[in-house]
């Protein structure tokens, strides 16, 4: 027998807690294999959130710092630095990153900090049990909006991805997802070039990732899929936002120690 | 020996760098001292005082509620700092902007025109507050031109490569301590 | 060392903290501590360290979060509504056993205030402050030389306790300028060990390392925080600082700390002149608060006054200390109003005489 994959050096070999279905699972993977082949997992320093992704402090095989909700770029910013060799990635769920953590995420960027972003977005805020995000599409259905979102009432879903692009000090800004084989290997290129931006200097990337959540969104991890792809799609447009990495006026604020 | 000074004033008249130059000239004499400045809300104008305190021992309260000495710069500040000097203390009032008389009568009333002197004896407004300085030195005998001189490059390094600069201050000085009779 | 240095407070705070290998700073700008910040964005480049001017004091404090975990001496600033907001980071910065320093400038309160100096933080920063069961270390000083000289004493704390450590000065404090003389060479941060717990890069492929404060296992939170309270009681027996002055022969002994102490120190010494025989006994640190040092005075003198530019907030602590055995006064002044010698020495006397204005504390 021949071995094809296995497991990522940088994922620890532990059961995780996640949902049949989440989409958690997979973007931990693609973290994992980026960092593996980049050999970065020595110089790793994983961020982790408030969210159903706290324990992820528990599954990468690297230091971790766990701290409040939405504030994991200002941790990423004390730690990076501190120690401009690290390799700092910030993973963040939307209620995290687009909501309690609207202002830390978009000065990280305006600064230009020379970190790693991944932000999961699931439109919905899954540990607490399913609330309405900043991102849960409208007519989407939440415990805090049971008829579904209206615009009137909570007004329309973040375009987080557009939003940081306009900013000068983001260098590299692109929305992948998870739900289709060729989603995941478009993500994980995303991922990589983030990470890649950070060894290079290259100032602040983020890259969002559509993702699912099966059973806060009440639907059979098949039926979530499909959601991703029909619905979630048409809102937030898969691609490359921003690619300021080649640019040689980059501000990358945490080389300048 | 110790002396309580609270200087008050407009923002702009070097209340507060007198009161800084005067707890250096202090230092330099061995002295022990504090100085805490209060001003109000604005970055430019408003009122501005300062409390200083130049002792032989340790110096217990900062805040001067009991002063030796009050300097008193403008018009607003007479009324509000002639009640605090303590008997027998000393009342220096300048009188280029102050127009009310004093109406306390045991404490020694020193009146200095300072902004004539600056604006057209020394001929440079800037040097306002070392006419006030000097006048200071000569009512009280607290501080010498010898620290006040040794104290001018600390608190403004600048002024260390700039001999003129720290000529004119001298000449500011001592027409303040001419004035006091 | 050497020549005294004629220093603002919190200019002698930052360099005070650079000098005890303060190597990172965030901070947020504030009235009255802004030159903190202002001195630590230059200064710390010449060092090799680095400054950050955060989007908020949320931010700030959890910048210092992340610095402190890779075992970074840290420090951020600010005062009183800006240590409000901090004070969620701050629980997670107890929760994880960070060493940190922060320091704040007292201003009136609630609300924004004012800016002048006041001492209505004390609960806040002596209760721990955000939530969860926790303490900081918490020292104050009451001349700038002590201020400037802290933050060694801070870190050292901060670093064997694992806690983060506060400064509680008022806001005049930091305003003041007063003669400096750093007592101590400054630290070469070279020479300094990294400590065990914190994250880095890991070369030497050791074991991974986590900075947290949860734990959702089954007992272990509890585990967590009871070793966290095994230190805190360490901290007790061992790190307890306070200042006595004129006690010996004192039959009226006033609390105070900060700069009410300064000022109570100047009325004690009104009343001596007139034959009344105060002390000062002046807390340093206010966590630990100095309970049995103020428990064993008590067997002589039976009268203490806590003076404070709050609505009374140490008066509790003096009280928990002497527990009944002696007569507990309050003498204070609120909405960071001016504290001077003579109405301190007019409400001392009174008290010494038995009037009732200022009524023991029941």
């Amino acid at each position: 027998m021949q071995l094809l994959n296995k497991r990522p050096e940088s994922l620890i070999d532990i059961k995780t807690h996640y949902c049949p279905g989440c989409g958690h699972g997979i973007i931990h993977r693609l973290v994992a294999e980026v960092v593996d082949e980049l050999k970065i997992r020595e110089r790793m320093i994983f961020v982790a959130p408030v969210g159903c992704a706290v324990f992820a402090d528990k599954y990468f095989d690297c230091d971790t710092t766990q701290g409040a909700h939405g504030r994991g770029p200002a941790e990423a910013t004390g730690i990076k630095r501190t120690i401009p060799e690290a390799i700092v990635v910030s993973y963040q769920g939307d209620g995290d990153l687009a909501s309690i953590g609207m202002a830390e995420i978009v000065h990280a960027a305006i600064r230009s900090e020379n970190i790693t972003v991944i932000f999961v977005n699931n439109t919905i805020y899954g540990m607490t049990g399913g609330q309405m995000a900043p991102t849960t599409l409208i007519g989407q259905k939440a415990t805090t909006c049971v008829n579904g979102r209206t615009a009137k009432q909570a007004g329309y879903p973040i375009h987080m991805s557009e939003m940081l692009a306009t900013i000068k000090g983001a260098s590299y800004v692109a929305r992948g997802g998870v739900h289709t084989p060729a989603a995941i290997m478009q993500t994980k290129q995303y991922i990589k070039k983030a990470f890649q931006n950070q060894i290079d200097g290259k100032g602040f990337s983020i890259v969002e990732v559509l993702s699912m959540c099966p059973t806060n969104w009440g639907k059979t991890p098949k039926d979530a899929v499909a959601f991703v792809k029909n619905e979630m799609e048409k809102e937030f447009e898969m691609g490359v936002k921003k690619d300021h990495s080649a640019a040689d006026d980059v501000p990358a604020a945490a080389e300048a120690k | 020996m110790y002396q309580g000074i609270r200087i008050a004033g407009f923002g702009g008249q070097g209340v507060i760098s007198a009161g800084v130059l005067i707890a250096q000239a202090g230092i330099i004499d061995g002295k022990e001292v504090s100085f805490f400045p209060a001003y109000g809300a604005e970055m430019r104008g408003g009122t501005a005082n300062c409390s200083v305190v130049v002792s032989d021992e340790e110096v217990t309260t900062p805040i001067v509620s009991r002063p030796d000495t009050v300097i008193v710069m403008n018009e607003p500040s007479l009324a509000k700092f002639e009640p605090m000097v303590k008997p027998g203390g000393v009342l220096i009032i300048n009188t280029s902007l102050v127009n009310s008389k004093p109406t306390r009568t045991d404490v020694r009333i020193v009146n200095v025109p300072c902004n004539d002197i600056a604006d057209n004896e020394i001929g440079n407004p800037k040097t306002l507050n070392m006419v006030m300085l000097g006048a200071f030195a000569k009512a009280t005998g607290a501080i010498t031109l010898e620290s006040v001189k040794a104290a001018l490059p600390k608190v403004y390094k600048k002024l260390a490569k700039k001999p003129e600069v720290l000529a004119l201050n001298e000449k500011a000085f001592l027409a303040g301590a001419n004035a006091v009779k | 060392m050497g020549e005294k240095k004629l220093m603002k407070g919190n200019e002698a705070l930052a360099e005070g903290a650079v000098r005890a290998g303060c190597r990172f700073f965030a901070g947020y700008p504030i009235t009255p501590q802004n030159e903190v910040p202002e001195y630590m964005s230059w200064r710390l480049p010449e060092v090799g360290g680095a400054f950050i001017q955060a989007e908020s004091e949320v931010s700030a404090i959890n910048m210092i979060y992340g610095a402190a975990g890779t075992g970074t001496r840290c420090m951020t600033s600010s005062s009183s509504p800006g240590i409000s907001l901090k004070q969620e980071g701050l629980s997670y910065c107890a929760g994880a056993d960070l060493p940190l320093l922060i320091a704040n400038m007292m201003r009136g309160g609630p609300g924004l205030g004012n800016i002048a100096g006041c001492q209505g933080d004390y609960w806040q920063a002596t209760r721990g402050g955000g939530h969860g069961d926790y303490r900081l270390y918490v020292v104050a000083p009451n001349s700038v030389n002590e201020l400037a000289n802290l933050p060694r004493k801070c870190y050292e704390v901060a670093f064997k306790y694992r806690i983060p450590s506060m400064i509680l000065a008022d806001g005049t404090i930091g305003q003041m300028m007063e003669p400096v003389e750093y007592k101590e060479e400054p630290i070469d941060v070279s020479k300094l060990e990294k400590p065990e717990w914190a994250i880095g890069v890991n070369h030497e492929h050791r074991a991974k390392r986590r900075i947290t404060s949860y734990d959702l296992t089954e007992g272990g939170l509890e585990i967590m925080v009871n070793d966290r309270i095994k230190r805190y009681k360490a901290i007790e027996e061992n790190e307890v600082m306070f200042e006595e002055k004129m006690t010996e022969d004192a039959d009226m002994i006033v609390v105070a700390f900060g700069t009410p102490s300064r000022v109570a120190t100047a009325a004690i010494k009104m009343l001596r002149e007139k034959g009344i025989k105060a002390g000062l006994f002046r807390p340093i640190t206010l966590w630990p608060f100095p309970y049995k040092q103020i428990q064993a005075l008590a067997k002589r003198v039976k009268k203490f006054v806590s003076v404070e530019t709050s609505m009374g907030q140490m008066v509790e602590d003096v009280r928990l200390a002497l527990n009944g055995t002696a007569e507990t006064h309050l003498y204070c002044k609120v909405g960071a109003a001016v504290l001077t010698a003579e109405e301190v020495a007019a409400a001392l006397e009174e008290i010494h005489n038995g009037s009732t204005k200022y009524a023991a504390v029941k």
